[in-house]
């Protein structure tokens, strides 16, 4: 952990999706005990939630989030969505989270994943967007950037997203997990990397940091499939975010990380009963994708919230009357930005 | 540093029958001596050797016995090339790229002569030939990023929300290995960090992303020369020229550019090499330096490269790269408009050497 960082500049935000935390709140203790801990539950959600003493922590359950947004706007923190309730009530720099059915990983070593800490160090050290450096991060311990690597772009630029990975079950969809049942991700790789400016990926919620000053308008809650669930399989909506932060990071010269931590995410779910509910999602990547990579954000778009207020119309404009879910989406997105504006604290300062 | 044998025998029960035997030459610039090859006999000794032999071309350089090889020194590449001798660089290691223009194979691997079999973290000796031949045989993901690395690698897919569309992927024409050991630095590094060694062992291939560059290294590189080969230009370096250490940085963005243009793709990551000799720093700067300054042009440049739709071929998209270098970098410095000159050289050599393959379009293979 670096040492400039106080542990007081940090939220974990957990979205509760299952009553029973208990064995989860344990096998995290060491490494969450020190943070302040926001646990949101999924306002679904029923049952009574179960957590361990010993941890410092704010629960929020749908009355809190009645009280904070009003009856008619808390349902857009249903299900894996309910976590953005805790990012938009969180006043602390740094957020990290991660689903309830992940515990630390091990790595090759059998030393266990401060998960944490590698977040932090990912989120505290520039990022390199520009250009690739084939020994991937060149600030880890015992690597550096390679010959031929400009020393213009070498002092890098600030990274506001962390993407860790998991072990065990990975995030697979549907379809792919349904036809190899048995596949369980076993290969630990020792790295993290940037992602390049303007290349995009499906940013997974499962196993989440970011620096909240910067970025935090970004990701949202908007797009939520006809069919959503409660099983990873049965969502897009983190994805959909990922999307935009991505866009708007490229855009504001900000970082993207991705690789360590890797978390253990449990066996969880059936995959062949999560396909008829995931087909939607699968489908609309096709055209998700190709939109995001055209988007282009104009020059007086200098602030998150203005960068995702303009995304918000680029899918208002362009995806809107393909299906009525973009059109909801890029609803969600402006709505989403005036929440933050009024409710979360502020970060209207410039991202880079 | 030497290999106790076992482990490498080991490995070699292990692996399948060799594969590609026929249609892959291995390219090995020396100035000194093929001692290494020992080392590599049980992985390397199936397939055919193209040395090009650089510096005095009296010397005689031994190759181990039991290797089936062709040789080439300065009076051969001169005897072949004429005149177009020029654009092969001498005293520097980029006159490899002469191996690449004679050879007649579909695929190339090229390997330095202090690059050892490297051990994985379970202490099994690496094959790098075989894990290069399988990244060039499965499909790259260019167009997207899969945060799991390489979806064709054992144990390993396409993650959530990875478009269907996108997973048949692209052919791949190069795949670029790394080197535990002795790290790819340039000099101020090696300056400063004289003792960093690279221990991490990354288990990971991955596609460089379109619209990425990055530095390509020689070391440890292979590649399939139909797809890319005459893009493989390592440039003007050594004696008479401004700068060394850049020949294959040169032809990475070059074959880069030209692969995000064809829809080609490119890999990075695994095998490893154990690289043995670092070189002198001090030698390393006073090769490198102008290239420190000028890679802050050259850069932006590739980066904005547009290659006209009606480039279709490799040489096509190379000669207008040429043209483009000569219009814009020419101002730089007079090296660049010799460069784009032997680029254009280059090109004339190899289709003279390799007359059917002017005719392959859009990278696709015969």
């Amino acid at each position: 952990m670096s040492l400039s960082i106080k542990d007081d500049e940090i939220d974990i935000v957990i979205g509760a999706l299952r009553p029973d935390l208990t064995s989860f709140m344990n096998e995290w203790r060491t490494i969450f005990s020190r943070f302040h801990l926001i646990i949101v539950k999924d306002p679904d959600l029923k049952e009574e939630l179960k957590i361990p003493e010993g941890f410092n922590l704010d629960v929020y359950k749908k009355p809190d989030i009645d009280r904070v947004v009003g009856t008619s706007t808390s349902t857009i923190f249903s299900g894996y969505s309910c976590r953005y309730f805790g990012y938009l009530v969180s006043r602390k720099k740094y957020i990290i989270s991660v689903d309830d059915d992940c515990y630390p990983a091990k790595d090759n070593k059998g030393i266990l994943v401060d998960a944490v800490a590698q977040h932090i160090t990912n989120l505290t050290t520039p990022a390199t967007p520009f250009f690739f450096n084939t020994l991937y991060d060149p600030f880890t311990e015992g690597a550096d950037f390679v010959r031929g690597y400009p020393f213009s772009l070498r002092s890098g630029v600030q990274c506001a997203l962390s993407c860790g990975l998991w072990l065990n079950l990975a995030d697979y969809d549907a379809p792919t997990q349904a036809l190899k049942p048995e596949e369980r991700n076993s290969r630990y790789v020792d790295a993290v990397l940037t992602v390049p400016a303007r290349t995009l990926m499906p940013i997974s919620g499962i196993n989440i940091a970011f620096n909240r000053e910067v970025i935090g308008p970004a990701l949202l809650p908007s797009l939520r499939l006809g069919g959503e669930g409660k099983f990873r399989w049965e969502t897009m909506e983190d994805i959909w975010s990922g999307m935009c932060v991505k866009v708007v990071c490229d855009h504001l010269g900000l970082g993207v990380k991705t690789g360590m931590p890797y978390v253990w995410r449990n066996d969880r779910g059936d995959a062949i009963a999560s396909l008829r509910k995931e087909w939607e999602g699968v489908k609309l990547m096709e055209e998700v994708v190709p939109f995001f990579q055209s988007v282009r954000l104009s020059r007086e778009a200098t602030t998150t919230e203005d960068c995702v207020a303009e995304v918000a119309n680029v899918v208002k404009e362009q995806l809107g009357s393909k299906d009525p879910m973009f059109a909801r989406a890029a609803k969600a997105m402006v709505d989403w930005v005036k929440l933050w504006k009024s409710v979360g604290s502020s970060t209207s300062s410039p991202g880079a | 540093m030497n290999e106790p044998a076992t482990a490498i025998e080991a490995a070699v029960a292990a692996s399948p029958l060799h594969q590609l035997k026929d249609e892959l030459d291995i390219v090995i610039p020396t100035i000194r001596n093929l001692d290494f090859l020992e080392m590599w006999r049980p992985f390397l000794q199936p397939y055919h050797l193209i040395i090009v032999q650089d510096g005095d071309p009296s010397k005689t350089i031994k190759v181990p016995n039991g290797f089936d090889y062709e040789l080439y020194n300065r009076n051969d590449i001169n005897r072949i090339l004429g005149p177009k001798a020029s654009c092969i660089s001498f005293k520097d290691s980029a006159c490899r790229c002469f191996g690449y223009m004679v050879s007649k194979k579909k695929y190339i691997f090229t390997i330095d002569d202090n690059c050892f079999v490297a051990k994985d973290p379970s202490g099994k000796a690496i094959n790098a030939l075989e894990q290069h031949i399988k990244n060039l045989l499965s499909p790259s993901t260019p167009f997207f990023f899969n945060t799991l690395y390489d979806p064709f690698a054992e144990g390993a897919d396409f993650v959530r929300g990875y478009p269907f569309s996108l997973r048949e992927g692209v052919s791949t024409a190069v795949s670029h290995g790394l080197w535990l050991n002795i790290p790819d630095y340039d000099a101020p590094t090696q300056l400063v960090k004289p003792l960093e060694r690279n221990t991490r062992f990354v288990d990971a291939v991955l596609t460089i992303p379109k619209g990425t560059l990055f530095p390509m290294c020689g070391m440890n590189l292979a590649f399939d020369r139909q797809l890319i080969g005459p893009a493989m230009y390592f440039g003007l370096m050594g004696e008479g020229q401004p700068i060394g250490r850049y020949d294959d940085m040169w032809a990475g963005w070059c074959i880069k550019v030209i692969c995000d243009h064809l829809g080609l793709g490119v890999k990075t990551g695994l095998p490893y090499i154990y690289h043995s000799k670092a070189s002198n720093p001090f030698v390393n700067l006073r090769k490198e330096y102008k290239g420190i300054y000028w890679q802050e042009d050259i850069i932006p440049f590739f980066q904005q490269v547009v290659l006209p739709k009606d480039c279709t071929t490799v040489q096509k998209c190379y000669i207008e790269l040429a043209k483009q270098v000569k219009e814009k970098l020419g101002k730089i410095d007079p090296y660049f408009d010799k460069l784009a000159d032997a680029m254009v050289t280059w090109i004339q050599a190899w289709d003279g050497l390799n007359p059917t393959s002017a005719s392959f379009s859009n990278g696709k293979t015969g």
